[in-house]
């Protein structure tokens, strides 16, 4: 008796797909021609200087801005004209720059509210809070996951600004999404903390696609697969960080300097 | 949206071990005093302040709880009023019915305005509720069955469920009491619900909510039309009690009225908006014999409460020392 053998590597396949990608705003072109594939199981880097759109390239792709060009695909099918919060039950969820928590709910209600709409716990308005006692056991799991149990019963405005980041990736992955766009997960964490999550990160890639702005090139070198680089708005590179670190255009505009 | 996160962590103050107990005696006392208060006082004035109670809280369901200022909810209260008294005067409907007309023609409206106004936020929000329900006004003003500026007068209070004869005053009385602690409960269990933390998480941070997949403007317009409704069902009884209904209650000084009763009272507590609608009924109501200006004095008193209490009455107490001690926790 045979067994079939087990696929080690499966062929890379865009699971988030920018075609033409472009924005105007009153006359400014703040993205123009994107072209960008994110992969299953891979981390995707986007990385350029302040002000290169990255941010609006996550607006964009996440449906929080529309497009003034371009299309998008999300598992096979066209999003750009689909809600955000249609987006997001898709299967694409993202964080935000700026730590979004609830803060005056606590770290553990935190994972709960992100836990109650796929358990169909969202709408009942004549049940007492207590139904939501089911979701307890998975909210602590993902909190033990990221090592926030002591704080579980913290309201999340009292947490660390680290924590609050971790917080938040533990509410993304609560809705187990297919695609994870995380804006600067790392920003304003001490170097342990960035580790923890660049940990976090490597380990949650392994059945999702992940696509993150990062400030932190050795982060990025470290953990990503594939690096795009954009400047005023434009892709000026792309592929794996030894061969966009190695660009002339990425030297110069990047690090500013040519060395 | 803003991140309006400033850590409010005042000093750590213990809840008394037998809180539950201090606050359970608290609940029995209002409710005795509530029981008991007829005898003491003239019932249609407690009636008057159980309706403006009752549509202060429901008010609040939005403003407190759900982050919108409505500027346009006389609409529903006023115009709830004219659907139970038209219900029970001309189309003989017993009471309970007409009141369940109130508060359908209530929530129907808020579902229409709702849909309209929760594309805006903010000052823009409450403009359109303002426009709406001004709109709302004019129809009532030209419209047969409101009579005009004649109002639906000397509407019959009936019998409710054919048993009990509700143009005895305190039979009326304790119907309204029902009515008005039904209310409450549906408000806190509305709040403290599965639906009551997403829109508490809302109000926290829209786009994250939205980013988790919850269809905001879904869940806003589910309270809004809930508000509208409660507001309704007090408009109803209001209609009952006085046996008629006018322009008066649909009117944009009644929107500014409950906004009024709501800050006073503390908003984001249930028991907020119901002692800030009781003072500013009981100050109207002892004000208007004598020559002092109402209006005047409710505005100096509304000043003097921002100025000094900023949580509004309750919300003060709550966040003192006293009140943490007993348990007692105010939305922020």
């Amino acid at each position: 008796m045979t067994v079939a053998p087990v696929m080690t590597q499966t062929e890379p396949r865009a699971v988030l797909s920018a075609r033409g990608l472009g924005k105007d705003f009153a006359g400014f072109t703040a993205v123009n021609n994107v072209d960008l594939d994110v992969e299953h199981a891979r981390i995707h880097a986007l990385i350029g200087p302040n002000g290169a759109g990255k941010t609006t390239v996550f607006n964009l792709l996440t449906k929080f801005l529309q497009p003034t060009r371009g299309k998008i695909t999300l598992l096979g099918q066209d999003i750009t004209r689909t809600k955000p919060d249609k987006v997001a039950r898709m299967g694409l969820v993202r964080s935000f720059q700026i730590s979004a928590v609830f803060p005056h709910l606590t770290v553990r209600e935190n994972v709960k509210v992100a836990l109650q709409r796929p358990a169909g716990l969202a709408v009942q308005f004549w049940k007492p809070l207590s139904a939501l006692d089911r979701l307890n056991a998975r909210a602590d799991e993902l909190i033990d996951h990221l090592g926030l149990t002591p704080y579980r019963d913290h309201r999340a405005a009292d947490l660390s600004y680290g924590r609050k980041r971790v917080l938040e990736i533990a509410t993304t992955l609560a809705l187990d999404p297919q695609v994870l766009l995380l804006d600067e997960p790392m920003a304003g964490m001490g170097q342990e903390d960035v580790r923890m999550v660049a940990d976090i990160i490597r380990d949650v890639a392994q059945t999702r696609a992940v696509l993150m702005v990062e400030h932190n090139l050795n982060v990025v070198a470290d953990i990503c697969h594939h690096v795009t680089v954009l400047q005023r708005g434009e892709i000026i590179a792309t592929g794996d960080y030894a061969t966009v670190s190695a660009d002339p255009r990425v030297r110069t505009a990047y690090m500013g300097t040519e060395e | 949206m803003s991140g309006k996160s400033e850590p409010i962590a005042t000093e750590q103050i213990a809840v008394h071990p037998r809180s539950g107990w201090i606050r359970l005696a608290l609940l029995a006392v209002i409710a005795a005093a509530l029981l008991l208060a007829p005898q003491f006082l003239y019932p249609i004035f407690l009636m008057k302040l159980l309706a403006f109670g009752l549509f202060a809280a429901a008010f609040n369901l939005l403003l407190g709880y759900t982050g919108l200022l409505s500027f346009g909810h006389a609409a529903f209260f006023g115009g709830a009023a004219y659907f139970t008294a038209h219900a029970v005067k001309v189309w003989g409907w017993p009471p309970e019915a007409g009141i369940l007309l109130g508060v359908l023609g209530a929530a129907a409206l808020g579902l229409v305005m709702g849909a309209i106004a929760i594309r805006r936020q903010g000052i823009y929000f409450a403009m359109i509720t303002l426009a709406l329900s001004q709109m709302f006004f004019f129809f009532c003003l030209q419209a047969g069955f409101t009579h005009g500026e004649d109002g639906i007068q000397s509407v019959p209070r009936g019998r409710l469920f054919g048993l009990f004869d509700l143009s005895d005053t305190m039979t009326m009385y304790y119907f309204v009491l029902a009515v008005f602690i039904l209310g409450l409960l549906i408000i806190w269990r509305f709040v403290n619900s599965p639906f009551g933390m997403i829109l508490k998480s809302i109000r926290e941070n829209e786009q994250r909510a939205i980013s988790l997949g919850y269809s905001v403007s879904r869940y806003k317009l589910g309270a809004f039309v809930m508000s509208a409704a409660l507001a309704g069902l007090a408009g109803g009884v209001k209609a009952l009690i006085f046996q008629f209904a006018t322009l008066t209650d649909v009117s944009w000084q009644m929107s500014g009225e409950v906004i009024l009763m709501t800050l006073l009272g503390g908003i984001g507590t249930l028991a907020g908006p119901v002692v800030g609608a009781g003072l500013v009924v009981t100050l109207q109501n002892y004000l208007a014999t004598s020559d002092f200006p109402v209006t005047i004095i409710t505005g100096v008193v509304f000043m003097v409460c921002v100025l000094v209490f900023r949580r509004g009455l309750i919300g003060e107490f709550f966040a003192s020392k006293l009140g943490r001690k007993i348990g007692f926790r105010a939305e922020n």
